[in-house]
């Protein structure tokens, strides 16, 4: 860990204003955000984040839940996974999400992390933690060492040969089938992005995650009212029962009529470089009747274009029986 | 003639909470990390990013010129480390380390990790950013850290008898697997650490050590001063598995640093260094090949393991520990051979050799009960032995049969049906299997002192240590015992090598060793006592004679009168204005005795699993586990519950999560945090049902208790093997089974 100065933004304006003079927004940054910091000072022990300043964003009023005139829900930054996850109107409309964030990490860090910070949760790849490693995602150019390494936990789908690490978030998976909208103050002023444009694949530059630039502060998300009659669901695979990183998960947003699909929205964690959305399986899927061929041929599509590793095959069945599972468990008795 | 008293058990096997539970939950008890010193320096090392090769140069000039820096040590400037000899007695001369070659000596890597220079500093952080701004550049080469083991070195037979691979052609049924083993972590929460304080002349360490003594023995050597110019500290540890029982490169370092510094030196090893450089369970691949008559008869029995070891030193995983006993057959050969890389070396984890070794065997007896149409539990039942028919010498107590039926009648496994997949239950597939597991049952030599005070207190010392696994309540518990003194009313002294030698805190023996050493010892402080009762001037009993005396319940009075009639201990030292009388004891080693023992003596148990496995989602689960205990007498259930479940709980880890990962490519244990090498969490663990059947073993001491801490791991991988193949027709033999073995 290197020394860095902390400061303590008193408004939004000087957030932006001293996160405006980074670098870059992306792996690298010489100013960053902290909120929870359940992914920062992880990193910035490991030497993997070596911010020079630390900009504290608590104290800025990001962190109400409030429903919209449209039925939606607005969702402050630095809102809490665990304030998230129990919230009733969350609970009630959007059951996904908290299902979702109670799957991730424990009831600890649950109460630290933040939806901003979630939405921009770091890989878990060992060696993009790993200093004494090459990493494309940490040092640009170096190599990727999961690529022939241990790689059982990382990515199928959106890899490159340059980075196959996972995106980690389970809210990410949940926010993905919401169709949320992300808010961002920045240098420019306010602007809003759609979830599916927010994270970007690795390509030839996994150091570059997200769509954000120098003096973006995510300020906060907005969820569109939930569908009328539909119901969602978050399953989540992995080897012990708590505590750990998807193997692969599935988000679903589902409304049936007539014992056929009129509606379906579908995201899978665990496997993709980014929170998996397949919008082909979803329009598969779309006019089909509620059971297993369609469920089942609908998950062949999201998988389809798997590129498994060395260690990691496994996962694509894996997906599969997740998202035939959650899609059950969202029609089942409707 | 020891004093007499009334031969009923009044705290023995009761339910005793920790006495140290108060100290613990309020944050009073002093771990080693938790000791500071008045300028006090931090210690941290550089870690080779290589597995093999050579330092070619440290450059220390940034690193000098940080904040705070005192000092960056490398190979010619840490000061003269010496090797320590090898002392094998389990007593107060014992002298082992693992990893033999002393920190920075030479300038070879030989695996990754391995400490290449040290940062001291007046804060952590800066001795923590001086150690990444040291630059070490290297000779490197590719790193042998293969997972397939085959024999390299050290081919030995360790027990044979009659010829296996001749009953073997002939029988009628016959079984050939290989099961294989991960390197597993011991990951104690409580991190490895090292304080070391330097006078001038003596050394005082606190260490997070399992064997204070030999700590001392053998750091004494290293540093290459008199025996009783180290002092070795560790009043409380956050346990060890195995992997503190002997000293890792980090003391050395501190207590040298320490030295050349003038200063106090902690150095806490981190949790990635934890996977590097303290010690792993090996891995281990075993073949086994049975052959049974078509009743199930063994006929032969044959067990061949390598486990890996580290460059430099010869590790041994005894996995042929519980193979000549465990069952009855003519014919046997167990061998075992060692295989380089390039890994730190290993160390005993919890259970070690029995626990690997009979996940192996245990597997492979299922495996031929269900070639035979055999219900495991018969397959074992009709091979029970009469006698060790490795030593041939009769058991000193075991009752496995009974553990089985126990155990068989609590779980409920008449109504197993043995077709694969056909139990069901709330929509999931439930699968039963069962294995039988063993661990030794020894003693380690132990000295002890008890002392009964004026202001109505006694205490008992001995430099063994309490690694959590309740010492300190035992040796209250016996002293308690003996003297019929309340347990809130016995200071216990541990883990300080000035208190007289203990032992090891290993093996599961430090209980069965104590029982007689405290005894000893407490009578002896009575027959002092009672001396002084028969001439203080003040005594009631003044110009009696001793032999006319006895007590109870802590009480001095004339044989045959009442309790009441007589004088409290306390009065009675008072009397004689002595503020305390004495006794010391001492139980012998059997542990490593060169003589051959009359008696075999062995723990015994029996464990049932019950998992439920979703095909649909490939999830697998533990929902149930009944361990039933042969452990002789078991002096507090409490901490024996504890124990076992404990030890299932590992055990659950093992079979389905544990595995320290190698990079093929630079030899790094890569999965070496928290997070990414899976232990259990809670969520993983049903309610478990623990039974001990207490037949008290007294040829090994007069209590008839043997060791509790190990034995329960040694079934659970097997039973759970066992029981994932009855769900799931999959035979896993290579741990740990993961959703991509059964996703199929």
């Amino acid at each position: 860990m290197q020394s860095f100065e902390f400061v303590r933004a008193q408004d939004a304006s000087a957030a932006v204003a001293a996160s405006a003079r980074s670098n870059t927004a992306q792996q690298g940054a010489s100013v960053r955000f902290v909120a929870g910091g359940t992914t920062l000072l992880d990193l910035m022990k490991l030497n993997v984040e070596r911010p020079l300043q630390v900009v504290d964003i608590n104290r800025l009023p990001l962190d109400k839940i409030e429903p919209l005139p449209d039925g939606g829900l607005k969702i402050g930054a630095t809102v809490r996974n665990a304030d998230l996850a129990h919230d009733p109107i969350v609970q009630r409309d959007y059951a996904v999400l908290s299902q979702a964030l109670l799957a991730g990490a424990s009831a600890q860090l649950r109460n630290m992390a933040t939806t901003g910070g979630n939405l921009l949760q770091r890989t878990r790849c060992m060696y993009f933690r790993d200093t004494s490693m090459p990493c494309n995602k940490r040092e640009p150019g170096t190599g990727c060492s999961a690529i022939g390494g241990a790689n059982r936990t990382l990515a199928i789908l959106g890899t490159s040969e340059y980075c196959i690490a996972t995106n980690p978030s389970d809210m990410n998976v949940a926010m993905a089938v919401l169709e949320a909208t992300i808010h961002v103050q920045g240098v420019k002023g306010v602007r809003s992005i759609p979830f599916t444009d927010f994270h970007v694949l690795p390509g030839n530059t996994p150091q570059r995650e997200t769509v954000l630039e120098p003096g973006d502060l995510i300020t906060h998300v907005t969820l569109p009212p939930a569908p009328p009659g539909s119901r969602s669901f978050y399953l989540k695979l992995r080897d012990r029962a708590s505590y750990e990183f998807a193997l692969a998960s599935a988000a679903v947003v589902v409304t049936v009529a007539d014992g056929k699909v009129a509606r379906a929205r579908m995201a899978l964690g665990g496997v993709g470089t980014k929170p998996w959305r397949s919008t082909e399986a979803e329009s598969l899927l779309t006019g089909q009747l509620v059971g297993d061929p369609a469920f089942r041929r609908a998950a062949d599509a999201a998988l389809r274009d798997a590129k498994p590793q060395s260690q990691n095959g496994f996962k694509v069945e894996l997906a599969k029986r997740c998202l035939v599972y959650a899609l059950k468990q969202a029609t089942q008795s409707a | 003639m020891p004093a007499t008293r009334q031969a009923t058990l009044s705290v023995i096997g009761k339910a005793q909470p920790r006495v140290d539970g108060p100290l613990k939950v309020s944050g009073k008890a002093m771990y080693t990390s938790d000791h500071n010193f008045p300028g006090m320096l931090y210690a941290v090392p550089v870690c080779a990013t290589i597995a093999n090769g050579e330092v070619q140069k440290i450059d220390t000039n940034a690193a000098e010129k940080m904040p705070g820096v005192r000092a960056i040590f490398v190979r010619n400037t840490i000061g003269k480390l010496f090797r320590a000899s090898e002392g094998v007695a389990f007593d107060a001369e014992m002298s082992h380390v693992d990893e033999n070659r002393p920190p920075l000596e030479d300038d070879v890597v030989r695996y990754y990790g391995q400490y290449v220079a040290l940062a001291v500093a007046d804060t952590f952080e800066r001795a923590s950013a001086a150690a990444d701004a040291v630059k070490v550049t290297y000779s490197s080469r590719p790193p042998n850290v293969e997972p397939r083991l085959a024999p390299e070195t050290n081919q030995k037979v360790e027990s044979e008898r009659g010829d296996a691979a001749k009953a073997f052609d002939a029988a009628a049924v016959q079984l050939d697997q290989t099961y294989d083993l991960p390197p597993e972590t011991h990951n104690p929460i409580e991190l490895h650490a090292s304080v070391a304080v330097w006078d001038g002349t003596a050394f005082t360490l606190y260490e997070s050590t399992q064997g204070v003594v030999n700590h001392r023995n053998v750091l004494a050597q290293m540093l290459g001063v008199p025996k009783e110019n180290v002092r070795v500290v560790s009043k409380f540890l956050g346990s060890g598995f195995g992997g503190k029982l002997f000293p890792w490169t980090q003391s050395a370092l501190a207590a040298a640093a320490a030295r050349q510094l003038g200063k106090p030196v902690k150095f806490v090893v981190s949790r990635r260094m934890m996977f590097q450089s303290v010690g792993h369970r090996p891995r281990v691949t075993q073949r086994i090949r049975l052959s049974a008559t078509r009743d199930g008869k063994l006929t032969s029995l044959r067990q061949d393991w390598v486990n890996h070891t580290s460059i430099l030193d010869d590790y041994k995983e005894n996995c042929g520990e519980a193979t000549p006993f465990m069952y009855s057959v003519p014919n046997l050969r167990v061998t075992s051979a060692q295989a380089r890389r390039h890994v730190g070396p290993p160390t005993p984890m919890r259970g070690p050799g029995a626990v690997p070794g009979l996940w192996a065997t245990e597997s492979a007896m299922d495996e031929l009960a269900l070639k035979l149409g055999i219900d495991p539990v018969q397959l074992r039942l009709v091979n029970e032995p009469k006698i060790d028919e490795g030593l041939n010498i009769p058991f000193s107590s075991r009752h496995l049969k009974e553990c089985l039926s126990t155990g068989a009648q609590k779980f409920g496994w008449e109504k197993r049906n043995p077709s694969v997949g056909s139990m069901k239950r709330d929509g999931l597939t439930l699968g039963w299997g069962m294995a039988a597991c063993s661990w030794i049952a020894e003693r380690f030599a132990f000295a002890a002192s008890v002392e009964l005070r004026d202001d109505g207190t006694a205490r008992v010392s001995t430099a063994t240590q309490d690694i959590g696994t309740g010492t300190y309540t035992i040796l209250a518990l016996l002293v308690s015992e003996r003297l019929g003194l309340a347990v809130d009313k016995i200071e216990v002294a541990l883990g300080d090598t000035r208190l007289p030698p203990g032992p090891l805190s290993g093996g599961s023996m430090v209980t069965a060793s104590a029982v007689h050493a405290v005894t000893e010892a407490a009578a002896k402080a009575i027959d002092a006592l009672l001396a002084t009762a028969a001439k203080a001037h003040g005594s009631k009993f003044a110009g009696r004679k001793a032999s006319e005396l006895e007590y109870t319940n802590a009480m001095v009075h004339a044989k045959g009168e009442s309790a009441s009639s007589g004088m409290p201990f306390a009065d009675l030292l008072r009397a004689g204005n002595l503020q305390s009388v004495s006794g010391a004891g001492s139980s012998q080693a059997t542990f490593g005795s060169a003589s051959k023992p009359k008696f075999s003596s062995h723990s015994f148990g029996a464990q049932f699993v019950e998992v439920t496995w979703q095909p649909e989602i490939a999830r697998l689960r533990v929902s149930r586990v009944v361990t039933v205990i042969d452990a002789g007498r078991i002096l507090n259930p409490l901490a024996g519950r504890n124990q076992i479940e404990g030890a299932v709980v590992m055990g659950i880890g093992m079979s389905l999560f544990e595995e320290t990962s190698y990079d093929p490519r630079n030899g790094a244990p890569i999965n070496s945090n928290l997070a990414d090498y899976i232990v259990s969490s809670n969520a993983d663990v049903p309610s478990l049902d623990v039974h001990f059947v207490e037949y008290p073993d007294t040829h090994l001491n007069e209590l008839g208790a043997r060791g509790i801490g190990e034995i329960g791991l040694a079934g659970v991988a097997a039973a759970i093997a066992n029981a994932v193949y009855h769900a799931t027709g999959v035979r896993v033999r290579e741990l740990p089974i993961k959703i991509e073995d059964l996703i199929v």
